[in-house]
């Protein structure tokens, strides 16, 4: 349990059963007043923030959040489906709760899931992906417009800018911190 | 502290030295004495809301006050005090649970008059610092050379809440409405004083003759920030002591320490003149006019660093 004065920025407390993350903090007192601590939360489902002020003396639920190693297996829908790999135990999340990861993340491939009370509500993907380019236009040779990258798809359907010497079927690795192209994977 | 904010807080701990020194020069020039009073003190004021550090069987003040005030029934008629004090369980972009104090006191007078210190501390504190009329915090200006705003509680809570004040206390949200209503609007442009404070929010202020629900305290406020709490001394030993055992219930019922009550202080009450004593957080002060964000900036070491 935590009490008011534990509060800080990327503290992770239960609010009406579900998880939020505290994204900013202040310690106020009026003068001669009580202390009271103002918050702004970030639902670690939905995303929506919220404002609140507690006094001193109130108590919060830690957020257990647990992270555990699964395997992606396939999509239905708008639904992920994912493996633990030890207990062959299954979840699933929509693509909501995926965000920008679901860019970058291909059948078979190892994730961290995050679950908050047995429910997967976010994956966290390895810094570096490696992806195969499914489209790209050929680079032309004698192209002189100095254009230093060119639009490419990858098999998970993301576009993005990669290097105009790269052709379609390579595999290019993917910083999923950014989004960008990194480098291209040899052989 | 990391490496890249250590230029910025030699150069706050040189401006700070020198605040210093125009402070004292500005009380030394006004006939107030520098008084120095002992900081572990067996019997702090019982105030509900701030919570002394023991120190074996006594305590570190929290403020100089009633030291201060016992200098009065002395015979002392204009003092000051820079100190070291401790609150316990303070910490913040505003707060150190150990921090300076700067205090001044005079006999005589009623808190109007220290109201027009207030204007000219700060107008001296500029011109020695930034030789500026004008200060600016983190984005907000505010000038120096202008009267304050005068603005009393009432009309304050009339103004930005959809409450009044006496409502406010009955609902148990005064607090929190000063701080997420009321206080982001004070001292921009100019300095605010917010004053005439409900009389349950006295704390050690006396009542208005002509209206005993308030009570003579303001506050001063620069951005949005709280910088000094003045009174009107309340001198009523009768009225003193019932207002000290209604806090020591209220820390008490809070399942805090209630301290021992201050005799001497209580005892030599009557002695005081006509007096007014006004607080003001120097580290904030230094903050304001040096436009850093964090009280860490304006600290040699904050306890973190220790």
């Amino acid at each position: 349990m935590y009490s008011s004065a534990d509060l800080r920025k990327g503290l992770k407390i239960t609010l009406d059963n579900e998880p939020y993350l505290v994204t900013s903090f202040d310690f106020t007192k009026p003068g001669k007043g009580q202390a009271l601590y103002r918050t702004k939360m970030k639902n670690m489902i939905t995303g929506s923030t919220l404002d609140r002020t507690y006094r001193s003396g109130e108590t919060f639920e830690p957020a257990s959040l647990e992270d555990r190693v699964m395997t992606y297996l396939y999509k239905e829908d708008t639904h992920y489906t994912f493996m633990d790999s030890q207990t062959f135990e299954q979840v699933s999340m929509d693509e909501s709760a995926l965000g920008d990861s679901k860019n970058f993340i291909v059948d078979n491939m190892q994730v961290d899931v995050l679950l908050f009370r047995e429910k997967a509500i976010g994956v966290n993907l390895p810094n570096f992906v490696n992806l195969r380019v499914t489209g790209t236009e050929p680079w032309a040779k004698g192209d002189t417009s100095g254009s230093d990258s060119k639009p490419a798809t990858v098999e998970t359907g993301y576009v993005l800018r990669v290097p105009p010497f790269i052709e379609e079927g390579e595999l290019i690795v993917i910083d999923t911190r950014t989004g960008e192209y990194s480098t291209r994977v040899k052989g | 502290m990391t490496p890249s904010t250590r230029p910025r807080r030699k150069s706050a701990l040189l401006a700070r030295s020198r605040i210093i020194g125009v402070i004292r020069t500005f009380f030394e020039e006004r006939g107030f004495l520098h008084m120095e009073t002992p900081c572990r003190i067996p019997s702090p004021a019982p105030e509900p809301y701030i919570d002394a550090l023991p120190s074996r069987e006594w305590y570190l003040q929290t403020s100089p006050e009633l030291a201060m005030k016992r200098l009065l029934a002395a015979g002392h008629q204009r003092i000051f005090q820079i100190c070291r004090c401790w609150r316990d369980g303070e910490r913040g972009r505003f707060h150190l649970p150990e921090f300076t104090m700067l205090e001044w006191y005079r006999a005589d007078a009623d808190y109007t008059d220290l109201m027009t210190d207030c204007e000219e501390l700060l107008l001296a504190v500029a011109s020695a610092v930034t030789g500026e009329i004008t200060l600016t915090f983190q984005g907000m200006e505010v000038q120096l050379a202008t009267p304050a705003d005068r603005l009393s509680v009432r009309e304050a809570f009339r103004r930005y809440t959809t409450l009044s004040a006496e409502e406010a206390l009955q609902r148990d949200c005064f607090d929190e409405l000063m701080v997420t209503k009321i206080e982001p609007n004070l001292g921009i442009g100019v300095p605010t004083i917010l004053y005439d404070y409900p009389a349950a929010r006295g704390a050690l202020a006396r009542r208005k003759t002509d209206d005993p629900e308030l009570a003579e305290r303001f506050e001063l406020y620069l951005c949005g920030v709280e910088l000094a709490n003045a009174f009107s001394e309340l001198t009523d030993p009768a009225e003193q002591l019932e207002r000290f055992q209604q806090d020591r219930e209220e820390r008490s019922r809070a399942g805090k320490d209630t301290y021992t009550l201050p005799l001497p202080f209580l005892n030599e009450l009557s002695a005081i003149p006509p007096s007014a004593g006004i607080a003001l957080g120097l580290d904030r002060l230094v903050m304001l006019f040096l436009d850093l964000p964090d009280i860490d900036d304006v600290v040699a070491f904050t306890p973190e660093e220790l």
